[in-house]
């Protein structure tokens, strides 16, 4: 189990900013950034899983791809296992990257389509280790057992597969080198609920075994509270609520954290009508135009006067639970 | 039978009857659909579920010709859009009344958009072709589906490329392009895989509506058996290439019958209630399909397992009335296992949300 007396931290990541240019007309000049990920700050302990939920196009799979250095972040550290990989040079982050892997939400387009399933299993092990032919085709087999593919499928193409599969083939490869730290960008989207739990013990398993980290991006609430310790709510490019699981199920504290949860579609058609699921009105604004003040201001539904001109800090308000809202502050109490 | 009253509202916008599909690999075969039959009616939601594997996809695109073949082969059966069998067709009419009167989400938003056009040109695209715009007038339209969708910043985000976009904005994307003919029937495929469950909702709205406004027919295949429950009329479940059982949303969720739908929906992780240690799974591996199924395609997995079920594979058939009974030959419960009559019927729980 996890050790509460001084959690070790494996990732430490400070002021995360991502900002994409947009360019327009026929020159593609610049005319502004979308601001998808804006100053964004957490820590994941060795063997956590921090959850990542947030609405669709707020920055989640950026956070992830900046992390591992996928795309390199307009500003911020990020701090995994001791280095700042944000200022690792070609080398170093080469001889790094074994021990931090990701599984894309976008399965197909993340497979080379021209390489079997044992190639692209195999990739990692060919570039990071000097295993030969056997090994590697043991290790191969090992994993797929794992996800749960037939073995029979070791010289299928890509676009053979159904999409469930597809994302298992991603979920082995990342797991190839046995990393210390996943980002997990909706690793069970196309998983049958049976699959899914497969894929969320194994995970689990793994952790138990040789202390994962995971960073646990997913839309499934429900997945989220049953894989997650702490998880981080996430809304336009900046972190709305950061509480343990428990805690944040029960009680979401940040209005956004709590219409999402609200939300969630629950397999019982006789339930369904008698729920009450907050719906958020008002205008959504776009990450290359922020409003002013909170970002989630113009949605609200008790948004007051200082949330439309003061950006509000993420801050403790509850032991272990960060929450970034005018109503918590508790230095100045909230008008209303 | 199948024909009984097919006339006025109730005849099917779809009927697929007896539909095959198998991969011809050279070496081997893959029959990923076996005799799949199914129909759906105007202004209907149809929802699909089932294994990761079990054809979902591959049922859907062979119906609208969507298959690069070799390998795919469709060996048999009758897809009817309005009576008329549309396997019959030649492509270049298949792909007309693709995109202007089926409208189709694919499960991976990356692969189905074309990554060197702006988003706006591929919404525009039908616009022009099926309804005959002109370039602005189908430029206003492809802002409006934007919106409509949830897409910020609609106006702007039109010049923008594919991957320029998340993931769930993608999925919405395809899903604008999908609806931008106002099609008789829209077939989604995990439309809403990558989408959080607000959007989703909003998402669902949008259906509803076209639904009522238009009587659009809808397929939607998910894995999620929370939106199956709220959105869906009726279900079908598939294993294995076949339909298992089929019926009415309530009816299936109160009584599941067929063992492996049982086994489904006690999968289902509870979002309140005691956090279980381990998730439920359904032991054992999917069949792989490479000859047709000759026997119950889920008895290895399954607990009433007999010598019958080794050899001759169940028929889908119909067990109970539709709870809220109509004389429509075609609606009430239907299951493919030998052993329905000795399954527990009613009073089966199948909710896991107070588990
Ligand atoms: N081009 C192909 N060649 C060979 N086999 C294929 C091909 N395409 C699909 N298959 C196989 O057909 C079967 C059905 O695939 P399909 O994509 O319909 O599954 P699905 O039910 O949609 O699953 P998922 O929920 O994972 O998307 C799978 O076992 C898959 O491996
Ligand atoms: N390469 C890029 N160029 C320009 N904008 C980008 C790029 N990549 C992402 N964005 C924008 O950044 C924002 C955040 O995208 P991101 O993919 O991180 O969202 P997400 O939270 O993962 O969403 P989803 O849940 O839909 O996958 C979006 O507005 C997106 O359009
Ligand atoms: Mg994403
Ligand atoms: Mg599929």
């Amino acid at each position: 189990m996890l050790d509460h007396a001084i959690p070790e931290d494996l990732v430490t990541v400070e002021g995360l900013t991502m900002h994409f240019p947009i360019h327009a007309g026929v020159f593609r000049r610049r005319v502004g950034a979308v601001r998808a990920v804006d100053g964004v700050s957490f820590s994941i302990a060795r063997g956590e899983t921090l959850g990542l939920v947030g609405e669709s196009g707020c920055g989640k799979s950026t956070v992830g791809r900046a992390l591992l250095r996928l795309c390199e972040p307009t500003a911020g550290r990020v701090v995994i296992d001791g280095e700042d990989v944000t200022t690792l040079d070609a080398a170093r982050l080469r001889a790094k990257r074994p021990a931090m892997q990701m599984v894309f939400q976008d399965p197909q387009a993340s497979l080379n389509p021209r390489m079997t399933l044992k190639q692209i299993i195999a990739e990692p092990l060919n570039v990071h280790t000097g295993w030969d032919t056997d090994r590697k085709l043991a290790r191969v087999r090992e994993l797929m057992e794992a996800v749960g593919l037939d073995r029979r499928f070791v010289n299928r193409f890509p676009h053979e597969f159904s999409g469930g599969q597809r994302q298992r083939v991603g979920i082995a490869r990342a797991l190839a080198l046995n990393p210390k730290f996943v980002v997990c960008d909706e690793p069970i989207a196309a998983l049958d609920v049976s699959i899914q739990a497969q894929i969320v013990n194994l995970l689990e398993d793994l952790q138990e075994r040789s202390g994962l980290t995971y960073l646990f991006i997913s839309h499934d609430l429900s997945m989220v509270r049953h894989i997650a310790d702490r998880v981080a709510v996430m809304y336009l490019g900046r972190i709305a609520e950061l509480s343990p699981r428990e805690a944040l199920f029960a009680r979401p504290l940040h209005p956004y954290a709590e219409a999402l949860l609200s939300a969630v579609p629950r397999a019982d058609p006789s339930r369904a009508a008698g729920r009450r699921r907050i719906v958020l009105k008002g205008d959504v604004p776009s990450a290359a135009r922020m409003p002013p003040g909170c970002n989630f201001s113009t949605r609200c539904p008790r948004a007051f006067d200082r949330c439309r001109t003061e950006i509000p800090r993420l801050a403790e308000v509850e032991p272990g639970r960060q929450v970034a809202c005018h109503l918590f502050d508790p230095t100045k109490p909230a008008a209303g | 039978m199948q024909q009984g009253g097919d006339i006025g509202a109730t005849r099917p916008v779809l009927d697929v009857r007896r539909l095959k599909t198998v991969f011809n690999l050279g070496s081997a075969e893959v029959h990923a659909v076996n005799d799949v039959s199914f129909h759906v009616r105007r202004g209907e939601l149809l929802g699909v579920v089932g294994e990761s594997g079990s054809g979902k996809s591959v049922t859907m695109m062979s119906l609208v010709g969507l298959l690069a073949s070799p390998p795919a082969e469709v060996r048999g059966g009758e897809v009817l859009l309005d009576g008329i069998d549309i396997l019959k067709l030649t492509p270049r009419a298949l792909s007309d009344i693709r995109g202007a009167r089926i409208g189709f989400v694919f499960q991976d938003p990356m692969t189905s958009l074309n990554p060197v056009l702006t988003v706006g040109d591929q919404l525009a695209e039908p616009l022009i072709r099926h309804k005959g715009m002109d370039r602005r007038r189908a430029a206003a339209r492809a802002v409006e589906l934007l919106e409509m969708v949830g897409i910020p910043d609609a106006r702007a985000r039109m010049s923008g490329y594919p991957h320029q976009f998340s993931g769930g904005m993608r999925q919405r994307v395809m899903i604008a392009i999908a609806l931008a003919c106002e099609p008789d029937l829209l077939i989604a495929d995990e439309p809403t895989t990558a989408l959080d469950v607000t959007i989703q909702a909003q998402i669902i709205d949008l259906m509803q509506d076209l639904r009522q406004k238009l009587g659009m027919a809808v397929i939607w295949i998910t894995h999620d058996l929370g939106v199956v429950a709220e959105i869906a009329d009726r279900v079908m479940v598939m294993y294995g290439g076949q339909v298992v059982e089929e019926a009415p949303v309530r009816d299936l969720f109160a009584a599941p019958r067929h063992p492996y739908t049982r086994a489904l929906l006690r999968t289902v992780p509870a979002l309140d209630g005691a956090r279980l240690h381990r998730l439920n799974t359904i032991e054992g591996q999917p069949p792989i399909l490479f000859e047709a199924p000759g026997a119950c395609s889920f008895r290895h997995r399954c607990d009433h397992a007999d010598a019958q079920c080794a050899c001759v594979n169940p028929d889908c058939c119909k067990v109970a009335a539709a709870r809220d009974a109509t004389d429509d030959p075609k609606s009430g419960h239907f299951v493919a296992c030998h052993h329905v009559p000795a399954l527990p019927g009613a009073e089966a729980r199948a909710v896991a949300v107070d588990a």
